[in-house]
């Protein structure tokens, strides 16, 4: 840095023309869009239920599936992109996003071929939640079997 | 380390324009276009490689110059091992030197072009340089389909291929000076704003310009730095006058914040940035005003940011590089 303006300073400067993230804004979009994504989720459920006379536990699997399968089908559609820069993490919390996430990446690399572009790259986004989701099921398994015995 | 030239000309440009830089107020300054981001080829990677041939093709085609009367060409891009100008360049058979300076590439490859012209070595060089907003995307970012949201301070890479023709051919528009940039690192860590991380380069480089050359701002009519941003320009112009006491402001913009329509094309959040941003305007209308002599002398000041994502995640700073040209009318 030598004789050049401390970086106090400066950030002084970049803070002055930061302009302001309108995080109440993006929020509340998620808030709302990621809840019709739940109350979608929560219809197609009790219609699993009633149609196809299961128990509720298995048409959550159904529903799981559809979701995946929708977020999916939209990634390659070619629009899902711009509803996730919309509604941000009102689909990419939901299991839509770990669809997408995949999706993306597999459209993405499979240019390179199956094994180096597609396998080696589907899992580029969603491997961290994969990983860390193991981890720490097994860690809540783990104290749910301390405190409660199973 | 700044130089003047005597001998230095531009004999003239070509552009081609991606979808959104056509949908921007430049359109009728390129000389072609394109709508589909593929360009007719099957990954981004090949596009964007296509487009760079095709704007040298136009250039050759412009100039009426075949592949013989070209002496060098130097270029270079965003992609891992400067792919897109290894593939294009080799389609024409020119002696070829690859360079990176990142969104600095174009006037870096315009200073040692201009150097070995007016050193005599060669008669006329092709500076050109290219980049394409998805292959970007998926080199430094997330798979294009994924949409990530981006806070404001994000800039967008802009589409396209552009080159110049240098010659030591009088042409009424010349080379004037140019300012080689020094590697800037001031602890930016953020890669959504570029505009924080290169300011400090720009005004270095401008400093040392004017310095060097004993000149005021006031001396060019126009001073353009290369895809600063929304945010980042308004950074140089406190910085610049914080730091070195020069007010820049009367005749300053950045080529950012030119290329697209920043109220209707909300999608380029603060404005255009990879190496083609600024050559797509230099190119274009400047050249265009240069020619009809509506600007008389231009210090074109491309910044760019060496940024790594590999380094940014093993948290170090992201560096920045800017390097100055100065184009003028000669009656």
């Amino acid at each position: 840095m030598g004789d050049r303006m401390e970086k106090k300073k400066y950030e002084q400067i970049v803070s002055r023309h930061q302009p302001t993230e309108t995080r109440a804004q993006n929020a509340f979009i998620a808030f709302v869009t990621g809840g019709i994504v739940g109350v979608f989720g929560q219809l197609l459920s009790e219609f699993y239920v009633s149609f196809f006379d299961i128990s509720t536990k298995d048409a959550n699997t159904f529903m799981l599936v559809t979701l995946i399968f929708i977020a999916s089908l939209f990634t390659a559609l070619g629009f899902f992109d711009k509803w996730v820069s919309f509604c941000k993490c009102g689909l990419i919390i939901p299991i839509t996003g770990f669809a997408h996430s995949m999706t993306s990446a597999g459209i993405e690399y499979r240019k390179e071929g199956p094994i180096y572009g597609l396998g080696s790259n589907i899992f580029k986004l969603a491997g961290s939640v994969i990983l860390y989701g193991v981890v720490s099921a097994w860690f809540f398994g783990l104290l749910r079997l301390i405190i409660m015995g199973g | 380390m700044t130089f003047q030239y005597n001998q230095v000309f531009v004999e003239n440009a070509a552009t081609i324009a991606g979808p959104y830089e056509a949908k921007g107020p430049l359109k009728k300054y390129f000389d072609k276009t394109f709508d589909n981001l593929y360009h007719g080829e099957k990954s981004w990677e090949t596009a964007e490689a296509k487009v760079l041939e095709d704007s040298i093709r136009t250039l050759l085609h412009k100039t009426g110059k075949t592949k013989e009367d070209i002496d060098v060409i130097f270029s270079g891009d965003l992609m891992n091992q400067i792919t897109s100008s290894c593939y294009s360049t080799e389609k024409f058979d020119f002696p070829f030197l690859g360079i990176y300076s990142a969104c600095a590439t174009s006037v870096e490859g315009m200073i040692l072009a201009s150097s070995l012209i007016d050193g005599g070595k060669v008669n006329r060089a092709i500076a050109a340089t290219s980049s394409h907003n998805m292959s970007s995307e998926k080199q430094f970012r997330n798979p294009t389909e994924y949409g990530a949201p981006k806070p404001k301070t994000a800039t967008f890479t802009a589409t396209g291929g552009a080159c110049i023709l240098l010659t030591n051919e009088n042409t009424g528009i010349k080379i004037e000076s140019s300012t080689i940039g020094r590697i800037i690192d001031y602890q930016q860590t953020n890669p959504f704003h570029m505009g924080a991380v290169m300011a400090p380069a720009a005004a270095d480089t401008i400093y040392r310009h004017l310095t060097d050359l004993n000149r005021k701002p006031e001396d060019y009519d126009l001073i353009l730095t290369g895809d600063l941003g929304t945010y980042g320009k308004e950074i140089l112009k406190d910085f610049m006058k914080q730091e070195y006491g020069i007010d820049i402001s009367k005749n300053y913009n950045d080529c950012g914040t030119m290329l697209y329509d920043l109220e209707s094309q909300k999608e380029v959040q603060a404005g255009g940035s990879g190496p083609v941003c600024s050559a797509l305007v230099n190119y274009s209308v400047i050249l265009d005003l240069l020619k009809t002599k509506r600007l008389k002398r231009v210090l074109w000041v491309a910044t760019g940011a060496l940024f790594s994502p590999t380094m940014v995640y093993q948290h170090e700073n992201i560096l920045s590089i800017a390097h100055a040209i100065s184009l003028e009318v000669i009656q």
